[in-house]
Formats: structure tokens, C-alpha cells, sequence
């Protein structure tokens, strides 16, 4: 595969970037280690979400039902297996659902999908849970000797790899097929694309990662249940980042992340019931003032300028 | 002569309207056909059967002997058919040569890379847009833009080109220019079928027409014999003038 210049050029300040980012614990006390831990998360959670909701706008809500397959994995899984062994588990068994999901569902339209996804991570927390009440086991430990440090630089790999995913993704037919997918679905028929199976094979690459990043997170939460595991909240928190710094380009997720990740630390502790206000609030800014993210906003502040310039 | 497509009593009823009524033609390969007919006598529709748009209520619609009334329309794409929309529909967010790429990376031929840059840019030469690929679809104007759907449809080579109203609302000098590129395209070994009510181009491209009326097929000949059949005329006029 031959690279241009400019693309040498954004790779190596790409390699950079995650260099200084895996110094990070290094350099920081436990506090902004965690927060470090919850922006990777969500960076690799809203990003692989874009990849997907990005070009083709169907609106998924089930991350929290990825993650909590992947979490559940590690909790149940622990006691048999290796840790190392259940990622990969994970990632599988996140993919299967996710391919699942896609037969059933992303042949019809968007508003259906958007239900049917929040539905399916409330659906798997209900069932959970009545397994439990049933068999009389509550939460579940994962004690192991995973420590912080562990989970932010697995968090990052898979970070680097979404990132390289969706890069090649880019570059392939199936990128260029979700393009005309998100223009014009009946165009993207005629002009002889499988629009369901592009669908659904790149719904496939969230899925997979969100359950890879819930086994990742497992041993910090060192208990685990339905609740946790699947929180609806978790599903909304990713849309609205990604929506917020952007899915036009990769890194327009990571510039939405950040921010709204530092303001949630804020407020959760100077008005932890105030949460949800920020998360409706968000939802407005994009709505009304950033429709395409801060992705949009640096693009027209360009054109601006270059019009400026032109003048 | 081989039929390069043949409707055999192809039927669509949307619910209970018959749109179509066991309809019956054969397109000579390398010809034009036109399929003419009042408003609303289901000349799109059979477009959007043949095309796999919609799928049929009756009947089997073969091409070059194969059935392909049982495909889902990529697949028909991929055997060479193209199509048109009666409403142009581009690709917004992209520019005008990623729209013709678009027809040739996935179609009947497929090329990607250099090679689909190269071929959409030989497609928009031939529509008459060389060297505007660059541009983006909202500063084309509305002729420009029927232009660049055909190139897309042209960029994935197919052996039969069904055109929509594909010259309707262009104005007199380009009207020309239109009859000219379908000709063009019919002496590059093309099978065209197109829905029209431009009589002109009618008259001076089709090799045999079909007119339809409330889903059924009337008349099927030569133009000029068609246009002076009584029957077509009272279809399109009403009693009083046949």
C-alpha cells in the first residue's frame, strides 16, 4: 500500500501522540490517573461508535450492551480462565452480538434501530439480573492484580488500534461503500453495493471493541452488576461525546471526549445529582450550535478565514 | 436477434391498485426503446421492477435468457444494469468525481484505486463535465447534475442503461446535446430503455417504442407508427381527437 508524504507526516505525529499518552501515568498522581483511565475508555468507546453512526447515521445505543457483555465475561470467566485469555472472548462474543443485531435490525430504518438498541441493553440488564434473583448469587468480585496503570495502557493499545481500524476502513471499499450508504441508501443499492451486509459487518467493529473495553475495565470496578455493567447512561455518555467533537474525522471523537470528560468529573463532585442536566444541556449545544461537532467548527473557522484570505 | 431483456406478464399491484397489468415486451439488444405513455401509467414503476427497486407481484423479467426478477437491485447492478432516477438523486457530501466513482468501484466492472479515478474522469469527460471533479454537487446546475447521474451510471459499464425522464426540462440546445450523448451511447454497443415525454427525442432515438396506459401495454412499434395509432392518441388526448 503506498502512503503519501502528508500521510508519513500524520502517522509519526500520530505515534507521538500515543508515545507522550503512555507516559502519562508516569507523570501523574492516582487522581488524574483515573480520569486519564475514563478518557481512554470513552475515547475508544465514541470513537469505534463513529466509525459507524458517523457515515452510515444509524444511532446505536447499545454500547452499554457490549460493554456489560464484555464486563460480564471477565466477572464470570475470572475464576476459570486466564485473564488474557478472555479478551479475546470478549471481543468475539461482543462482534456475534453485534452481528446479531445487525441481521435483525439494520434493515429496517433509523428510528427503529435507535429503540431496539437502547432496548437490547435493557433487555440483557433485566435478564441478567432475573438470573440472578433465581439462582440467589447478587454481584460478582473480579479480584485480580490489574492495576490502573494496566487498564490505561490496554485502554490506549486498543485506543491506537481503533484508530488504525477505522484509518484502514477509510481506504477500503467498505469505507467508501458507508459514504454513499449515509448519502443516498438507494443510490448506494443501485450503484451495486450489499447495503445490509456493509452494515452490518462494520457494526461488527463497535460491538467487538465495546465489549473488548468492558473486560478491560472489569477488574477496576472489582465488583459487578447488572447495573453497573449495563447502564444505559454509559450509551448516552458515548453518543454525545462522539456527536460533540465530530464523526467526520477520526480524531473528532477524542476532541469531544476530553472536555465533556473533565466537565462530568467536575460536576459529579460539586453537584453529583446534576449529571443528567449535563448531559440534556450537551445534547442542546450540539443541536442548536454544533451540528457536526467541534470537527464542523474548526472546518468552517477554515473556510472562513480562506475566504478572508481570498478577499 | 437476441432479447437483451424480456418482460414476461410482469405484474405490480400496490395493494389494491394494479399499477402494472401483465406486461409483455422484449428490448433488442444494442437498441433503444422508449416506454411512453400519459402520466401515471406505471412506465416507472416498470423501470423500478426491471431494476429491482421494487419487487414484483407477477410475471418473470429475464435478461439475456437469466431471470433477474428474483435479485435485490445490487445484484442486478452487478449484471450491468444501470439506472437513472426521475429525480436526480447525488451523493451530497461528495464531490463530483467521488459521485462518479461511486458507480465504478462497486458495479458491473469494478475499479478502485488510480484506476477508478482515471475511468470517472473519462466518464465525466464524456457527459460533457471534464475537469470539474472537484467541484462539489450543489454548484451543479440542474442540467449539470442530470449530467453527473449519468456518469455514474456510465462509470459502472453496463450493457443496459434505463433512463427516467432523463431529458425532461432541459432546455432546446440541450435537449440536443442529450440525444446526441444517447445515441452516442446506443453506437457504443448499449441497450437503453427510457421513459419520456419529450416526442422530439422520441421520434429521432427510439428504434421501437411501447406505450402504456393504467398499467397495461397498448401499442409496441416503430414511433411514428405508435404516435399515429388511434388508441394511443385517445390514451393521451381523450375520445373527442381520436
Amino acid at each position: 500500500m503506498r502512503m503519501t508524504e502528508a500521510e508519513w507526516r500524520d502517522l509519526v505525529i500520530c505515534l507521538l501522540c500515543l508515545g507522550v499518552a503512555a507516559c502519562f501515568p508516569w507523570m501523574v498522581g492516582a487522581y488524574w490517573l483515573s480520569i486519564g483511565v475514563s478518557i481512554a475508555m470513552f475515547t475508544v468507546l465514541s470513537t469505534s461508535w463513529a466509525i459507524f453512526s458517523g457515515p452510515t447515521h444509524f444511532i446505536s445505543l447499545a454500547t452499554a450492551a457490549f460493554f456489560g457483555v464484555g464486563a460480564y465475561v471477565v466477572g464470570i470467566g475470572i475464576d476459570y480462565l486466564p485473564y488474557y485469555v478472555l479478551l479475546p472472548i470478549a471481543a468475539v462474543l461482543g462482534g456475534l452480538l453485534a452481528f446479531l443485531v445487525g441481521l435483525a435490525t439494520l434493515r429496517l430504518s433509523g428510528v427503529y434501530f435507535v429503540i431496539f438498541t437502547l432496548g437490547l441493553a435493557e433487555f440483557l440488564r433485566q435478564m441478567i439480573t432475573w438470573v440472578q434473583n433465581i439462582s440467589g448469587t447478587k454481584g460478582m468480585y473480579v479480584l485480580t492484580s490489574i492495576t490502573e496503570e494496566h487498564i490505561y495502557w490496554q485502554l490506549l493499545a486498543l485506543a491506537a488500534g481503533v484508530w488504525f481500524s477505522g484509518w484502514m476502513i477509510g481506504r477500503m471499499r467498505l469505507g467508501f461503500a458507508l459514504r454513499i450508504i449515509g448519502d443516498d441508501e438507494t443510490v448506494a443499492k443501485h450503484v451495486g453495493i450489499n447495503t445490509s451486509r456493509a452494515k452490518v459487518l462494520l457494526f461488527m467493529l463497535p460491538g467487538s471493541v465495546a465489549a473488548l473495553a468492558g473486560a478491560i475495565i472489569a477488574p477496576r470496578y472489582v465488583y459487578i452488576e447488572p447495573s453497573i455493567a449495563f447502564t444505559p447512561m454509559l450509551s448516552f455518555q458515548v453518543v454525545i461525546m462522539a456527536l460533540l467533537g465530530g464523526t467526520g474525522r477520526l480524531w473528532g471523537p477524542l476532541v469531544g471526549v476530553i472536555p465533556f470528560t473533565l466537565l462530568w468529573e467536575v460536576i459529579s463532585i460539586s453537584a453529583p445529582n446534576q449529571t443528567t442536566l449535563l448531559l440534556g444541556v450537551s445534547f442542546l449545544v450540539i443541536v442548536y450550535f454544533l451540528p457536526k461537532g467541534f470537527v464542523g467548527l474548526v472546518a468552517s473557522i477554515k473556510r472562513h478565514s480562506s475566504i478572508r484570505g481570498a478577499q | 436477434m437476441i432479447s437483451a431483456l424480456s418482460l414476461h406478464a410482469v405484474t405490480k399491484r400496490f395493494g389494491g391498485l394494479v399499477a402494472v397489468n401483465r406486461l409483455e415486451f422484449d428490448v433488442v439488444e444494442n437498441q433503444v426503446m422508449g416506454l411512453i405513455g400519459p402520466n401515471g401509467s406505471g412506465k416507472s414503476t416498470v423501470l423500478n421492477l426491471i431494476s429491482g427497486a421494487f419487487p414484483l407481484s407477477a410475471g418473470t423479467i429475464r435478461m439475456h435468457g437469466n431471470i433477474i426478477s428474483n435479485l435485490q437491485s445490487q445484484d442486478v447492478a452487478r449484471r450491468g444494469v444501470g439506472r437513472t432516477f426521475q429525480l436526480v438523486r447525488l451523493l451530497s457530501s461528495m464531490t463530483v468525481l467521488e459521485n462518479v466513482k461511486a458507480g465504478t468501484v462497486f458495479g458491473y466492472k469494478r475499479r478502485w484505486g488510480a484506476e477508478a479515478d482515471t475511468y470517472a474522469e473519462a466518464m465525466l469527460e464524456r457527459v460533457g463535465l471534464g475537469g470539474r471533479g472537484d467541484m462539489s454537487v450543489g454548484q451543479l446546475t440542474y442540467i449539470d447534475t442530470k449530467r453527473l447521474e449519468l456518469a455514474r451510471v456510465l462509470a459502472g459499464d453496463p450493457k443496459i442503461i434505463l433512463l427516467d425522464e432523463w431529458l425532461a426540462g432541459l432546455n432546446p440546445t440541450e435537449l440536443g446535446q442529450g440525444i446526441n450523448l444517447i445515441r452516442s451511447l446506443r453506437d457504443d454497443g448499449k441497450t437503453i430503455i427510457l421513459v419520456e415525454h419529450v416526442m422530439d427525442a422520441i421520434r429521432s432515438l427510439c428504434d421501437e417504442c411501447v406505450v402504456m396506459a393504467a398499467g397495461m401495454k397498448i401499442a409496441q412499434g416503430k414511433p411514428e407508427q405508435v404516435l399515429s395509432n388511434s388508441e394511443v392518441i385517445r390514451a393521451y388526448l381523450g375520445d373527442d381527437d381520436a
